[in-house]
């Protein structure tokens, strides 16, 4: 792959599978492709957006890297080491280097503890610091997220919920981590204050060097934020390419519909534009169809895509694309 | 405030509170708009702003207590709705006015099929026999673009992807010719594609029944691509409304400027950093007496604080609720 920077994190061909159990005996009958063979690179210092509708295993990704999960298949390299299959004290202990931001801030702090007693949580774990250093530290990254130090005896409901995400955050970089994974971060948050996280979340990359896996929906967030963009469909990655080159030039069918599809706050661009609408809906992952995925509701959609599932083809220039109409570059433009 | 046909639902002066414990929270101060046959009104805001409050007051569907309406009135085709009998509101809800609601998980009875429930409202409003309700239940599944709907009409709602269970829902307020359809985030919950799908449905429908659709959003794109005329509200209030082109070219409230800043687009140049409102917005335990956006604002200056503007007329299709004049960056004199 294009190198310039290290990879801080390779995923080499991985797999989540889910089984599917039935019937009084409970017999597994099948299993849920969630995520079926991806791979993709993050270097140090950038941002990787990971896009795609809901279902498609944007977040099952995630969460397998951080071993929330037992993978089904394939390698997980963070900082030169396969972290797929590590168990027990080895994980614990990789557990500092990576961290997650979740989407429900509301749900993911506990309503009995306070702020102060949240943040420290981690130290409390992973670090073995005493109490005084501890109290240093929560304020010190209370200071770093915005949160006014007066709050650290405060519960989560005292908060909004743009300031629940702030804590949320601080609870992650308590460790010093490497590497993040900002699993739909601003999609519970009213716009207004989506641009005050957002622009929390570079800030804090600037600042402390940090690595984002930034899994989200909305398209337009993505390109404010990421450096290169990873689209999935179905469990599989169709497309990865640098920010510019996706969004001026998607190659994939799916990539194309997916970004004409986002409205534009402009009239006069919106009156103008030409709107890809897929027919159908994405199919179950349990029962994909044959071939190519998205084959069902493609609109250039040929023999050959129902019988062959198209691999991610590297096209240079960081460019990868899963489609047969890439190699038939004049179509696919 | 309108030129062309008369509007079908006139709302002036709209108040509600919801008396709570901690004392009555003003959700709604003094709402007015009107809706002409055929447009699409975009109402705009955040969560908390008061537009969901808004259409669910004019339909008496908030529970009483806690809410009430404190003032206003709501004329549907020159009839005061406040005024209505519990019966005449029925046949208005459902059979005048239909409605579209944020999650189609829940809005859908999971025990009963889908043709039960759209030949429900037919039979109830239109008083059609149970065959010829059923005929038209599978029109309007059709209508909608769900592939045979003769068939379907047997399924059960989980039998149905969300932005299906959207169409059925959309169906359902389509049911009994509505002359005005309220649509509150509809799409919210559903996938960018599917999102799509719903809004080219909406711009056809439209085109084809002639009804008057207020839909609520918190996303401006959407609402520069559907809307006729656009009004955006924060903290219960109106804080501007114009049409489309006007709105999103010359914006001239803080607050429409402002959230028009933080939203970053798929297309065009790309922002480095993008901006902010500082701040919360408000929860009124009294009726505004300051403008509600003062602490926010940029062009905050005294009179702001003492007294809170009214909504005046930019041009005849264009008017704003704010003391700061964008044209001059000075003080209005009004």
């Amino acid at each position: 792959m294009l190198d310039e920077s290290p990879s801080l994190l390779r995923v080499l061909g991985l797999k989540m599978y889910f089984p599917i159990y039935k019937g009084v005996l409970r017999r597994k009958v099948g299993e849920i492709k969630a995520v079926d063979d991806v791979s993709f690179d993050i270097r140090a210092g950038e941002t990787l957006g990971l896009v795609g509708e809901s279902g498609c295993g944007k977040s099952t990704t995630g969460r397998a890297i951080l071993r929330f999960y037992e993978p089904t298949g394939g390698v997980i390299e963070l900082e030169g080491r396969d972290i797929a299959h590590v168990e027990g004290d080895a994980l614990r202990e990789l557990r500092p280097r990576m961290q997650m931001i979740f989407q429900d801030p509301q749900a993911s702090l506990n309503p009995r503890m306070t702020v102060g007693s949240i943040i420290a949580e981690p130290l409390v774990e992973h670090s073995g610091i005493d109490k005084a250093a501890r109290r240093v530290r929560v304020l010190e990254l209370m200071d770093q997220v915005g949160l006014n130090r007066s709050f650290a005896n405060r519960y989560p409901h005292e908060f909004s919920g743009g300031q629940r995400q702030r804590i949320g955050i601080a609870r992650a970089l308590a460790l010093d981590p490497a590497f993040i994974v900002c699993d739909e971060p601003i999609a519970a948050l009213d716009v207004s204050i989506q641009a005050q996280v957002v622009n929390l979340l570079e800030d804090l990359q600037e600042r402390l060097g940090l690595t984002y896996l930034f899994i989200s929906h909305d398209l337009s967030m993505v390109r404010h934020l990421a450096t290169r963009v990873a689209v999935m469909y179905l469990g599989r990655l169709v497309e990865l390419a640098p920010r510019e080159a996706l969004y001026d030039l998607p190659l994939h069918p799916y990539t194309q519909a997916l970004i004409s599809a986002v409205p534009s706050p402009n009239p006069e661009i919106e009156a103008r534009r030409k709107r890809i609408i897929l027919k159908g809906d994405v199919p179950s992952p349990a029962n994909p169809p044959p071939g190519c995925a998205f084959s069902t509701r493609c609109p250039k959609v040929f023999e050959q895509c129902r019988v062959e599932t198209p691999p991610l083809r590297d096209l240079g220039q960081g460019r990868f694309a899963a489609c047969h109409l890439v190699d038939q570059p004049d179509v696919a433009a | 405030m309108l030129d062309g046909p008369a509007p079908v639902l006139e709302v002036t002066d709209l108040k509600t509170i919801f008396l709570t414990r901690d004392g009555a929270v003003h959700a709604v101060n003094g709402v007015s708009f009107a809706i002409a046959p055929g447009e699409l009104l975009g109402v705009v805001g955040e969560s908390g702003s008061g537009k969901s409050v808004t259409m669910m007051s004019l339909m008496g569907l908030l529970p009483s207590p806690p809410a009430e309406i404190a003032g206003g009135s709501i004329l549907y085709q020159g009839r005061e709705v406040r005024d209505m009998s519990r019966s005449e509101m029925r046949e208005l809800r459902g059979g005048e006015i239909g409605f579209v609601f944020q999650d189609p998980m829940t809005s859908l009875n999971p025990v009963f099929t889908i043709g039960y429930q759209l030949v429900e409202p037919l039979r109830a409003h239109l008083g059609l026999s149970k065959s010829a309700a059923r005929a038209r239940a599978a029109e309007l599944l059709g209508l909608v673009g769900i592939p045979d709907p003769v068939q379907r009409l047997d399924d059960y709602p989980h039998q149905f992807s969300g932005g299906m269970r959207q169409r059925v829902m959309i169906a359902m307020a389509l049911s009994c010719d509505p002359k005005v359809l309220i649509a509150d985030e509809p799409t919210t919950a559903l996938d960018v594609t599917i999102q799509a799908q719903i809004l080219e449905l909406v711009r056809n429908l439209r085109a084809r029944l002639g009804m008057g659709i207020i839909w609520i959003t918190h996303d401006l794109g959407l609402v520069a691509g559907i809307a006729d005329r656009v009004m955006v509200m924060y903290a219960g209030s109106v804080v501007e409304h114009g049409t489309v082109d006007e709105l999103f070219a010359n914006p001239q409230h803080p607050y429409t400027r402002a959230l028009l800043g933080t939203v970053p687009s798929v297309t065009g140049p790309r922002a480095r950093r993008l901006r902010t409102i500082e701040g919360q917005p408000p929860i009124l335990m009294a009726p505004p007496r300051a403008c509600p956006f003062a602490p926010r604002c940029a062009h905050v200056f005294n009179r702001c604080r003492v007294e809170n503007p009214w909504r005046v007329n930019v041009t005849p299709t264009h008017d704003v609720a704010c003391w700061w004049d964008a044209a001059t960056g000075e003080h209005r004199r009004a």
